[in-house]
């Protein structure tokens, strides 16, 4: 046990449960009973709260341990992660202004509420909302691995029950302060996270390639292992099979970025566009520590570094290279301060990330097909209690089953959250996809992403399926078709899956349009995309009188 | 494209000729341009420190975007009434 290390992450761990159970009264409304003020905030977040929000969101304890150790075992291909968040802001700063403008005119929550007023379809409403929750468990479970990685290097690596008391102690509390608090508790940690993220990498960043001898040395060394490795596809340059793949896992990851619904919650909780354009321009600032947080994967390989064996699976697990790296290099009060850190990187994507899924839960089946008149305070209460139902089955997942299966999971829900872009993102633009041809070319997206998972080995691993996510493009077989027989350029499945979406989307819409099949009523209007913060005769937030709210914070 | 109705509202498709610097950044996706070793630059590999270099242009970029298509915003009469529910709380402001 390292008591040091251990000290000082249960000191900051208790400084931000007391943080997060004070949130319920900041900046609060009239009352929390309304799912505008549980689970967005009061829809009145400024520039500064926005930023650490989505910041802590989309940038997570998962991806802060497992994007480094990617690099650390295969080298450049993990690093896709940077050209992924460079893309993302300029590909949805248009598309989520509109999303904002709609959402905010006709009191959206969640995109599927969004779809439902767009083609007046629950049930592609329904499929929408789904897609959502799937694609969002396993991530809420990979936020545990992350935590799960620190407290193993602390010294909490039992096997069994008791191996994993620590984590379920943490979750407990989470899920205690996101009941009472919604929304605004992970937006106050995330100022806690952000900061003490900030101050670990640039320290890490700045002093260990110094301690180590330099870039160069570090380089070396990353291209001395990979050169010893007999796998063809690691090292610290890309080869002419994994280019493709490269380009279209950062492209189709960007594309899948916002439609997350966690994403969207952070989004919608923002006081109006102009906050959003704002943070389109400042959320790449995240984009540079994660850049230089994967080189810490290479900076790894140089201080020799061994991945600490889980005494849960008994294999060694790569997620606790940055943990381990960290414990080896810097003496014990710092890396205790990077351990509270990482960890209470967890908590933050883990509360927002429930409270989209309870949003989702509550909006697009309770209210749609349990209790239709179900009233602002009945919702409300139904999503605090969605929100602890979400995180305890995350909990669940971790403890009783194989960690692997989240990460696989995972892997299957960003190809299946991909699925959902033409009837959210496209819908935001036109309507010129008929809705029965959006449910036939999400069906077949998911079903054919699935099928190509399935079929992918991982030969590093000896494991037969759902290897990864890249496709040899000579085993794309349609309908016994192969276009591309006998290649090995790679390239992304989520990519893939989308097209033959679209494909179909475009065909069956063609078809469906010539025989006078009802498109839904759009219940928004040309303006509503429009709106914004000053609009006159906005709807009221969580039914308060029609004054302005007052900013968060001034920007 | 642009379209507005006689109480200055926004409706459909708004474009302006800026938005097209958004795709600037996508650079970054063309990996057979900097898929290679040299220049270093402290050390790192020409596709490191590449794609550290287009952090800043994608938010020049949006910077730009942002600045240059704000608009001036018109406080006169009031506009429609957006929904029947606010017929009744009276009109902001």
């Amino acid at each position: 046990m390292q008591w040091v290390e251990l000290i000082e992450f249960v000191l900051l761990f208790a400084f931000v449960t007391v943080i997060g159970f004070v949130a319920a009264r900041w900046q609060s409304g009239k009352t929390l009973e309304h799912l505008d003020e549980w689970g967005l905030g009061g829809r009145k977040f400024g520039s500064w709260v926005t930023w650490f929000l989505v910041g802590g969101d989309l940038y997570t304890a998962y991806t802060f341990v497992a994007v480094p150790a990617l690099l650390f075992g295969a080298g450049a291909t993990g690093f896709f992660a940077l050209p992924y968040t460079i893309i993302a802001y300029p590909l949805v700063f248009l598309p989520v202004l509109r999303m904002w403008s709609v959402s905010r005119a006709r009191g959206y929550v969640t995109p599927a509420d969004f779809v439902r007023g767009r083609y007046g379809s629950s049930l592609l409403a329904l499929l929408v909302a789904i897609t959502g929750i799937v694609a969002t468990m396993p991530y809420i479970a990979l936020q545990l691995v992350g935590l799960e990685a620190v407290l193993r290097s602390m010294g909490f690596n039992g096997g069994g029950f008791f191996g994993h008391l620590p984590l379920l102690i943490a979750f407990i509390i989470l899920a205690l302060y996101t009941y009472q608090s919604g929304l605004r508790a992970p937006a106050l940690i995330a100022f806690v996270k952000d900061i003490l993220i900030y101050l670990v990498i640039l320290v890490a960043i700045i002093y260990l390639p110094i301690k180590l001898g330099g870039w160069s040395e570090i380089f070396g060394a990353a291209e001395d292992k990979f050169d010893a490795t007999p796998a063809p596809a690691d090292g610290i340059l890309l080869n002419s099979n994994n280019q493709l793949q490269y380009a279209t896992l950062a492209f189709g990851s960007a594309l899948a970025l916002f439609l997350y619904p966690h994403s969207v919650t952070g989004v919608l909780a923002s006081r109006g566009r102009d906050v959003l354009k704002r943070n389109m321009s400042a959320l790449p600032a995240y984009s540079l520590l994660l850049g230089l947080l994967a080189l810490l994967g290479f900076v790894a390989i140089a201080a020799g570094t061994k991945p600490i064996t889980n005494n849960a699976t008994g294999r060694p697990d790569g997620n606790t290279i940055i943990p381990e790296l960290f414990n080896g290099q810097f003496p014990s009060w710092f890396a205790g301060i990077a351990f509270a850190a990482i960890g209470i990187g967890a908590l933050v994507p883990a509360a927002i990330m429930s409270i989209a899924a309870a949003n989702l839960w509550t909006r697009n089946v309770y209210k749609e097909y349990v209790r239709r008149d179900a009233s602002h305070a009945q919702e409300a209460k139904q999503a605090k209690i969605a929100s602890l139902v979400v995180k305890f089955g995350a909990v669940v997942f971790i403890v009783f089953i194989d960690p692997q299966y989240a990460i696989d999971l995972q892997l299957i829900g960003g190809v299946i959250i991909l699925q959902t872009l033409p009837a959210v993102a496209i819908a935001l633009y036109t309507r010129w996809l008929h809705r029965w041809a959006l449910v036939a070319g999400w069906a077949v997206g998911l079903l054919w992403g699935m099928v190509m998972l399935y079929g992918i080995p991982n030969p590093a691993t000896g494991r037969a399926h759902f290897g990864g996510s890249a496709l040899a493009l000579g085993k794309l077989n349609i309908f016994g078709w192969e276009p591309f027989a006998g290649s090995t350029v790679q390239i992304y499945v989520g990519f893939v899956a989308l097209a033959g979406n679209l494909l179909v989307a475009i065909i069956v819409s063609l078809v469906i349009r010539r025989m006078n099949v009802s498109n839904g009523v759009d219940e928004t209007t040309g303006e509503d995309y429009h709106v914004d913060e000053h609009t006159e005769n906005l709807r009221p937030i969580a039914g308060e009188e029609p004054t302005r709210p007052a900013p968060v914070t001034s920007s | 494209m642009t379209s507005g109705n006689s109480r200055g509202k926004v409706s459909g498709l708004v474009f302006n000729p800026w938005n097209l610097l958004l795709i600037v950044p996508f650079i970054v996706l063309l990996t057979p341009i900097y898929n290679m070793r040299s220049p270093e630059f402290i050390g790192m590999p020409f596709f490191y420190w590449f794609q550290f270099l287009i952090i800043p242009v994608g938010v020049l970029c949006t910077i730009i975007v942002f600045r240059m298509t704000r608009k001036v915003r018109v406080d006169d009469a009031p506009g429609e009434v957006a929904d029947v529910d606010s017929l009744d709380e009276g009109s902001e402001r």
